[in-house]
């Protein structure tokens, strides 16, 4: 394929593609960022932006991502490294992703169903003696639901790197006398790191932005960046700022991808499902 | 690579017997007769039945979908590429499309039913004349609770939802300009407030509610209200009705401060395909009898007089869903305030959302 001068010539679906879906969007969110209601040029939704209600739903939308992401993790990592040691490794697997093609909204309604005061939840609360609580419309309904989602994306590519561990790493950490708690340290999790990493960029950018929880289980008193772009564009009508939250989104997922980026020759440990 | 090959042929094969298919649907349903409609109205804002009625009757067939926002609606038909023949914008959305020029006059020659509709309804400030709407629904804006939840709690007042007793009850409707039109109103300053001095005090004064509101959601309030999940609602008079309509426990009040008094509007957009089946359909939904159906069945207070006369009088009697005029005078009709002050109405909501003390 390499010595394929025609080579070129198939790449060009590809860059219409990216221009078209890629780069075109990307330009017109910067385009009208600088616009204002009446479509004349303005910083005035920058200057905005750093008013202080947004800033703090930045902050807010930040440490909401930041428990989300943690707590999948502290879920996740054990969960993928148990998967790795069963039988049936890819049952196990499907069946932990199953549930993230389900619908997003139709699992936020049932969880209002389940978190109720006179759901299922509260129901085995009552029997074990406490209770009832106000689960639905709080943090913590907010942050469970979250995790449950964002599960299966952070189990993925931990699973797949700690799967790709060459045994005999492991066996020879072993034999040259470390702990299995030091092999885990030195070995596994150094090897597994890239897993963590592209899980964490697919858990937390999304989390930042999560609009439908906050509404259905939250009851709008977690608001993230993009309940504020929801707004901005459905309701307020002002794309102008709708737009410049949305440049700041992306800024801070650049971020993040740097942060989390890999930097040696280690991308091969991950990106590539099974 | 053989593979991925045979796969994207199947569903490019399964694409092209749908999209024959669905070709093929439209053509069957467009040679039944008069063509057909695009109806673009609220959620469950319609009975069923009539649509079919409707179909039987003129030979259009209708094709129905719905939309949760005056602004969601406004912004998808001003965008383009729809051809919504009828939809039901509330008025000040109607004053807006107005001004933006999205809407196609009536003719009223071809709606003889419009003299079912009482003159009160007619010649309204968004629309003298009645050149581009004729009205569908009205209602107002109140607070619906349940009393077996509640103390010996009742609403003459706004005042009434800051109760230290009511912690963790309310629900407030998304809405910005009801929520901040609730502030608004408590503090006796008009709805239509475009005075930041009032506008901010309203905002500081709904902050303290925080630890009595439960949520702030759309439609599942509803649900909410029936499944006796919170005990207080401020919500739109046909939600209350829904309400009602299963948990007889509940009863609506609209405080004595004042509250919103709402019209929704049936317009055909500028957009549309079809204008003549778009006026035979708002002529058929202005017959008495097709009113009073929908009207029992949607809940909502229809402003059809004949309608009226044909309704079990025990509904339209009741104040709280058919207020009689002289308690009108204390409601207040949206203005269209313009974008800007949406949007500080808006930024204030937003505020309100992220700064309610717990």
């Amino acid at each position: 394929m390499k010595d394929n001068p025609s080579r070129p010539l198939y790449l060009v679906p590809y860059y219409i593609w990216i221009a078209l879906f890629v780069i075109a969007p990307i330009a017109l969110i910067f385009y009208f960022s600088f616009l204002d209601l009446t479509g004349a040029f303005t910083l005035e939704n920058y200057q905005n932006f750093f008013s202080s209600v947004y800033l703090r739903m930045t902050l807010s939308s930040f440490w909401y991502a930041f428990l989300i992401t943690v707590i999948t993790i502290l879920i996740a990592y054990p969960t993928a490294y148990w998967l790795t040691k069963t039988k049936h490794k890819q049952l196990w697997l499907l069946l932990i992703i199953i549930p993230s093609w389900i619908n997003l909204l139709l699992k936020a309604y049932a969880f209002i169903g389940i978190f109720g005061l006179y759901g299922p939840a509260n129901k085995l609360l009552q029997t074990l003696g406490a209770g009832p609580w106000q689960i639905l419309f709080t943090d913590f309904s907010f942050i469970f639901v979250s995790v449950y989602i964002f599960i299966p994306f952070m189990v993925l590519p931990i699973f797949n790197s700690l799967d790709k561990i060459n045994p005999a790493l492991i066996d020879a950490s072993r034999d040259l006398g470390a702990s299995s708690f030091t092999t885990f340290r030195r070995v596994i999790f150094p090897m597994a790191i890239n897993g963590v990493k592209s899980g964490v960029q697919a858990v937390f950018i999304p989390a930042l932005s999560l609009f439908v929880i906050t509404r259905l289980i939250a009851g709008n008193k977690v608001i993230t960046l993009g309940t504020a772009i929801e707004q901005q564009f459905l309701v307020t009508q002002n794309w102008g700022m709708g737009s410049t939250i949305a440049v700041f989104l992306i800024l801070f997922m650049i971020i993040i991808m740097m942060l989390t980026g890999h930097k040696e020759k280690g991308g091969a440990y991950n990106g590539k499902t099974k | 690579m053989k593979e991925i090959v045979r796969a994207a042929i199947a569903i490019l094969l399964v694409s092209a017997i749908l999209l024959y298919v669905v070709n093929a649907m439209e053509k069957s349903s467009a040679t039944i007769g008069g063509g057909s409609i695009s109806v673009y109205n609220w959620g469950e804002y319609i009975d069923p039945e009539l649509i079919d009625q409707f179909e039987e009757e003129t030979n259009i067939s209708v094709v129905y979908e719905t939309f949760d926002s005056n602004e969601s609606m406004m912004t998808k038909i001003e965008q383009g590429g729809t051809t919504y023949d009828v939809a039901m914008p509330s008025e000040y959305a109607i004053e807006k499309m107005k001004e933006n020029d999205l809407l196609h006059p009536m003719d009223h020659e071809l709606l003889p039913n419009l003299e079912n509709i009482d003159p009160y309804f007619l010649d309204l400030p968004f629309d003298p004349g009645n050149e581009y709407s004729i009205p569908y629904f009205w209602g107002t804006v109140g607070i619906a609770f349940n009393p077996t939840l509640l103390e010996g709690q009742t609403f003459e007042s706004w005042d009434d939802l800051w109760n230290p007793t009511l912690e963790q009850e309310v629900i407030l409707v998304d809405s910005a300009r009801e929520v901040i039109g609730m502030g608004l109103n408590s503090l006796g300053y008009s709805l239509n407030s475009t005075d930041m001095g009032e506008l901010r005090e309203a905002t500081d004064k709904l902050k303290t509610m925080g630890p009595n509101v439960k949520a702030i959601i759309g439609d599942e309030i509803v649900e909410m209200m029936r499944r006796e999940e919170a005990a207080v609602a401020v919500t739109w008079s046909g939600q209350a009705a829904d309400m009602m309509w299963i948990n007889e426990d509940i009863d609506y009040v609209v405080p004595e401060e004042g509250s919103n008094l709402w019209f929704d509007n049936m317009v055909i957009p500028k957009t549309a395909g079809n204008v003549e089946g778009a006026h035979a359909f708002i002529n058929f939904m202005l017959d008495a009898e097709v009113a009073a159906q929908n009207a029992d069945y949607v809940g909502y207070s229809t402003p059809n007089e004949e309608a009226i006369a044909l309704m079990d009088p025990e509904v339209t009697g009741d104040e709280r869903f058919y207020p009689p005029e002289e308690l009108r005078e204390r409601l207040e009709v949206y203005e269209n305030l313009g974008l800007e002050m949406l949007g500080i109405y808006n930024e204030l909501f937003l505020e309100f959302k992220m700064d309610m003390e717990n």
